[in-house]
């Protein structure tokens, strides 16, 4: 099975022999991370022994069942829930909390409900005090490259779906800043927008460099977007696989690269995902 | 406008009035019966006829000292309408002053929530008109112990409704607005307070609806003018056709405070999904 992929392209690398590799660009280091969540009796290890590098301009995906830890993960990187133990660094320095230099867009949005399609996207900027002339150009810009400019004094409310997660990209996109972490932005959205918002978000990631972690537990998205999809195990999450994907870009998912990549990640994930409908089932027994 | 929308209008006309109307039939039917002294229940064109003649000026216009204006609105029933409105108006606006800034100091910080909570979960419950002994021991009669007890009325709607707002505001706009980069003024200006707006203007409404009732009663106890003052001196001489009318007025002050209110909720919360949708 290895071997087939392999064949087709495709490299792949199993989590420890990354590991020792030595890399010069690396942005974003994830050393020996571990989370726990509960008390001192009833702990859950969310993470266990993270090791990654993810190197500038990369497009990661974060990939596995729920309850694997990808979103804590995701959520350690922005610096919302530090680690138990280990270090994230980021070019370098700790990550202690959230800051515009990692931008974050959420799977509900998040947008502010109070302020219009403009305000939203112009907020990041007025709170940096940026003048006034520079605070319009960039949001009027940035609403022309996510077709927003006939929304610009809508509220959220009266938005869709894909149009709120334009506006939410476009809010990130105007700090400009060089990482990307997306928590699933596109789950809740049908699969038509779906698909036209990832070719707008491989667009703007192939225009504006950015290096990108996007949590899915869609293998069909990962495989289309990533550079690399990090599959996690479930609870404790860990590093199953890290795998490498060199299909050229527009992936066609009825391609035989594709397909065959996709039986192998499908095989990795549905291991974990048996554990944790396992787990469920036990939880259902106690509560029944 | 097309036949259609016309005939539209005309029902919705009906289904708006028909209850009114018949109850003001039936009852005016009722008292040409004389089935009960009109002391007891005057009919509904004897109320009229007072509210009428409460509403006109009491002299001609002098037309060296009197805008037409201020003579029009010389009458007893708007000069008590007024006196009323005004009091709920100074009375609000201090409760709800002063519940604001507290609550927003509340419901941002937990230790002064700590602080001040105990206070007044006690004193919550006390019905603004148990004041009204102590208000008159400290402010005497005339307007000071209205606003006392009016704002006493607003106070606390204002301050619970403030603090849960500020309380409940979703983690995830916290979430991503740390992430954008605020600082913790712009935090609290520009995501928590409106934020919290839609409770704090529900706090509000029901605090006017809360002073509404109080200055009623204080001007029953405690001031010679405005609309409850004038409804308790008329049962002094038995004229219900004026206690009636005074009691219609006050329903559609009530109403009309009311409707601007939410007017004014309305376009704020313009942005707001509210509960239906």
């Amino acid at each position: 099975m290895l071997e087939a992929v392999r064949k087709d392209n495709v490299m792949i690398m199993e989590a420890p022999t990354l590991a020792g590799r030595q890399r010069e660009d690396v942005q974003i280091k994830v050393e020996g991370v571990q989370k726990r969540f509960g008390s001192a009796e009833d702990t859950v290890t969310a993470l266990k022994d993270i090791n990654l590098e993810i190197s500038d301009g990369e497009f990661v995906c974060l990939l596995g069942p729920s309850g694997c830890g990808k979103s804590t993960l995701l959520n350690a990187i922005a610096g919302f829930s530090p680690p138990t133990e280990g270090r994230i660094t980021v070019d370098g320095k700790d990550v202690v909390a959230p800051g515009p230099d990692r931008g974050m867009v959420f799977q509900e949005y998040a947008l502010f409900p109070w302020m219009t399609v403009r305000q939203n996207i112009a907020f990041g900027l007025e709170l940096q005090k940026r003048p006034l002339a520079e605070i319009d150009e960039r949001t009027e810009t940035l609403m022309h490259k996510l077709k927003l400019q006939d929304f610009r004094d809508r509220f959220p409310k009266d938005l869709s779906g894909g149009m709120r997660q334009r506006v939410a990209i476009a809010r990130v996109l105007a700090l400009n800043s060089p990482i990307m972490l997306m928590d699933e932005p596109f789950g809740a959205l049908d699969a038509l927008t779906r698909r036209s918002l990832q070719d707008e978000l491989l667009r703007i990631w192939a225009e504006l460099k950015k290096t990108i972690i996007f949590v899915t537990h869609s293998i069909d998205e990962s495989i289309y977007l990533a550079d690399r999809i990090i599959v996690m195990t479930y609870r404790p999450g860990t590093v199953k696989a890290d795998v490498r994907v060199e299909i050229e870009r527009p992936r066609d998912s009825t391609r035989a690269e594709f397909n065959d990549l996709k039986k192998y990640l499908t095989s990795l994930v549905m291991k974990e995902q048996e554990r944790f409908a396992e787990d469920e089932g036990k939880l259902a027994g106690l509560r029944g | 406008m097309s036949k259609r929308t016309l005939t539209e209008k005309g029902g919705r006309l009906f289904r708006a009035t028909i209850i009114p109307i018949t109850v003001l039939v039936v009852w005016q039917a009722f008292s040409s019966a004389h089935i009960l002294s009109p002391i007891i229940l005057p009919g509904p064109l004897a109320v009229i006829q007072k509210w009428w003649a409460y509403l006109l000026p009491p002299l001609p216009r002098n037309p060296l000292t009197d805008s037409w204006l201020s003579w029009a609105l010389s009458g007893e029933l708007p000069l008590d309408a007024f006196a009323s409105f005004q009091r709920v108006i100074v009375g609000f606006l201090i409760g709800a002053g002063l519940a604001l800034p507290l609550g927003l100091l509340m419901g941002a910080n937990d230790k002064i929530y700590r602080l001040f909570n105990p206070l007044i979960e006690v004193l919550r419950p006390i019905p603004p008109i148990a004041y009204i002994p102590l208000a008159i021991l400290w402010f005497g009669l005339g307007n000071p112990p209205a606003y006392f007890l009016i704002s006493i009325g607003a106070f606390f709607p204002m301050l619970l409704n403030t603090i849960a707002g500020v309380r409940h505001v979703d983690g995830i706009y916290i979430r991503a607005a740390r992430n954008l980069g605020v600082n913790q003024y712009q935090m609290f200006v520009r995501v928590i307070l409106p934020a919290a707006t839609p409770y704090i203007l529900s706090g509000a409404r029901i605090g006017m609806g809360t002073a509404f009732i109080v200055v009623i009663v204080a001007e029953m106890i405690a001031v010679n003018s405005g609309l409850g003052f004038r409804i308790l001196e008329a049962r002094e001489y038995f004229w219900s056709d004026k206690i009636i009318a005074g009691m219609f007025t006050i329903g559609f002050l009530g109403l009309g405070i009311d409707t601007v209110m939410t007017r004014i909720n309305n376009h704020l919360l313009r942005w707001h999904r509210g509960i239906d949708a």
